[in-house]
């Protein structure tokens, strides 16, 4: 309860500090949708020259690429280290974070949440929707429910890659180059797997596993058989990660200490 | 005035080498980036011999090579920029008798210089290593390639120093500057070769100054544009330099006369 109050102050003083620059709140959600459009662009292209990749039509690489949008707009929204360890290790401001009662990952994902990106989600809503129409899937009672755990699990695995790489700051002092490397990996997980050579396969389903934040999941709706098994792993690979995320966080914070500036 | 701006190259130069650590990873970045387009290109061509006029060797070639000129060309001119802007250290530099924007196009050349000797070689040669591709055997293509890359790098920074004063007008242009990466990596060819874009699109594109960082020395080194073509497609890069000199000091003339420090 206690926890939900304080979203709701955050969410509050969010929208006063967006509403100082206002025409850049609709820019952002442009761009945002900007950049979703150059994914799609790159689905339709490629399709007006084959029509299949490794086996999937474009319907189906449309379906992932929706499904795909759906976690990655609640992790952009809720979860933004992007800038942490320039922020609140070097200006200190974790000195600040660590006086309050609040966990303190909670606290500084709140002060960086990112509503606008929820967008993205709708969008891609709408794009499962259209493309399992174009493909012919029927909804069924247990699509909701199973999209809402998936999802979830998927934001968890986010989570987890990204406070693992995030909590690294603790430790070193510059591990910047890690972030932008994930950031760029993270859309292939959307793309049949199969498609890759073995050891980018094991990569993206063990190691880093986006697949599960893409084809994995979104292959259960499709009724894409051989994925099965690794769709319904999903959750797992939510809870392991995301715990792991979470552990090294907290064991990182212990040995925090302050830059002195 | 000549050797301060070779001073900020230089300045610039030691402090990338201070920081290398992190162009390892840079490495990797952009050795994975080109294996999954390489995979990807693969499953697209599929048993198809050619498209849009490129081969599938070709494909390889022009993808590694595409990556390893952004690792040259990239930089983050627009984000410093925007954060003197911001905290009002732009004020200084007024003041300074020496030229704000040649300082930032210099420190770009200098981190430039740094990328292609610590990223784009050790990269590239990783990514021949890796995957099949295919060197230009003529020394046209090889000096053609290298003197467009440096065109390149001038139009991406122009473009770059564009987004970040238009920090002057619009006070926060956080997303200005994200919509201009996706555009960039978009209409500059990176992503997909702008020969592939259906007939429309590909018509906008040639129109526009991006295809000129990636897609034309892309399409020298890839052997598509050879002999006089290269002159041609160089004269169209020496262009699109002229044209964005404009906007740049007219943005920059006007800019000096609203600027609006937010604290700092």
């Amino acid at each position: 309860m206690y926890y939900m109050g304080l979203i709701w102050e955050y969410l509050k003083n969010y929208m006063k500090t967006r509403l100082t620059y206002r025409a850049d709140f609709w820019v952002e959600i442009l761009s945002d949708l900007l950049f979703q459009a150059t994914n799609l662009i790159f689905i339709f292209v490629v399709f007006r020259h084959t029509d299949n990749l490794g086996g999937w039509s474009e319907s189906e690489v449309l379906f992932v690429y929706g499904y795909f949008m759906v976690p990655y707009g609640i992790f952009s929204c809720f979860i933004n280290l992007w800038g942490f360890s320039e922020r609140y290790i070097v200006k200190g401001e974790m000195d600040r974070i660590l006086t309050r009662p609040a966990h303190n990952l909670f606290q500084i994902l709140l002060e960086n949440v990112d509503p606008p990106a929820l967008v993205g989600s709708f969008i891609g809503l709408i794009i499962m929707i259209f493309s399992g129409a174009e493909i012919g899937l029927v909804l069924e009672w247990w699509h909701i429910p199973a999209l809402i755990i998936l999802a979830l699990s998927s934001v968890m695995i986010y989570a987890g890659i990204y406070t693992t790489l995030t909590s690294l700051s603790f430790y070193s002092d510059a591990p910047t180059g890690i972030l932008p490397l994930m950031y760029n990996i993270q859309g292939y997980g959307r793309y049949p797997v199969t498609i890759y050579n073995r050891a980018i396969q094991v990569l993206l389903t063990w190691i880093i596993p986006f697949a599960f934040v893409g084809i994995y999941p979104a292959a259960l709706f499709l009724e894409r058989s051989e994925m099965h098994r690794m769709a319904l792993l999903t959750p797992v690979m939510g809870l392991v990660f995301g715990s792991v995320g979470l552990l090294l966080w907290n064991y990182g914070v212990k040995r925090y200490r302050g830059a002195g500036s | 005035m000549n050797s301060a701006f070779i001073d900020f190259m230089r300045i610039r130069f030691l402090t990338m080498l201070a920081y290398r650590v992190n162009y390892y990873s840079g490495i990797l970045i952009y050795t994975l980036n080109i294996g999954v387009y390489y995979f990807t290109w693969q499953a697209i061509y599929g048993s198809s011999g050619e498209l849009g006029g490129f081969t599938a060797a070709q494909m390889t070639t022009y993808i590694a090579v595409s990556w390893m000129a952004r690792a040259f060309y990239f930089n983050n001119l627009d984000r410093e920029i925007a954060a003197d802007i911001r905290d009002g250290s732009i004020a200084i530099q007024f003041i300074r008798p020496i030229n704000y924007v040649m300082v930032k196009m210099m420190q770009g050349l200098g981190e430039g210089i740094f990328r292609f000797l610590l990223l784009m070689i050790p990269g590239m040669i990783i990514a021949i290593l890796l995957f099949p591709v295919e060197l230009p055997t003529a020394p046209s293509a090889w000096i053609g390639f290298l003197v467009m890359l440096f065109f390149s790098f001038l139009i991406n920074s122009q473009i770059n120093v564009i987004t970040g004063l238009a920090a002057f007008f619009v006070e926060n242009n956080e997303g200005m500057m994200r919509m201009k990466r996706v555009v960039v990596d978009l209409f500059s060819g990176l992503i997909i070769p702008i020969s592939l874009y259906p007939g429309w699109m590909s018509a906008v594109m040639k129109v526009l100054p991006f295809q000129a960082i990636t897609y034309l020395p892309g399409s020298v080194f890839t052997g598509r544009v050879e002999g006089t073509g290269i002159w041609n497609v160089l004269g169209i890069q020496v262009f699109w330099f002229a044209v964005l000199l404009l906007p740049m000091v007219l943005i920059w003339r006007k800019a000096r006369k609203r600027l609006f420090v937010q604290g700092g």
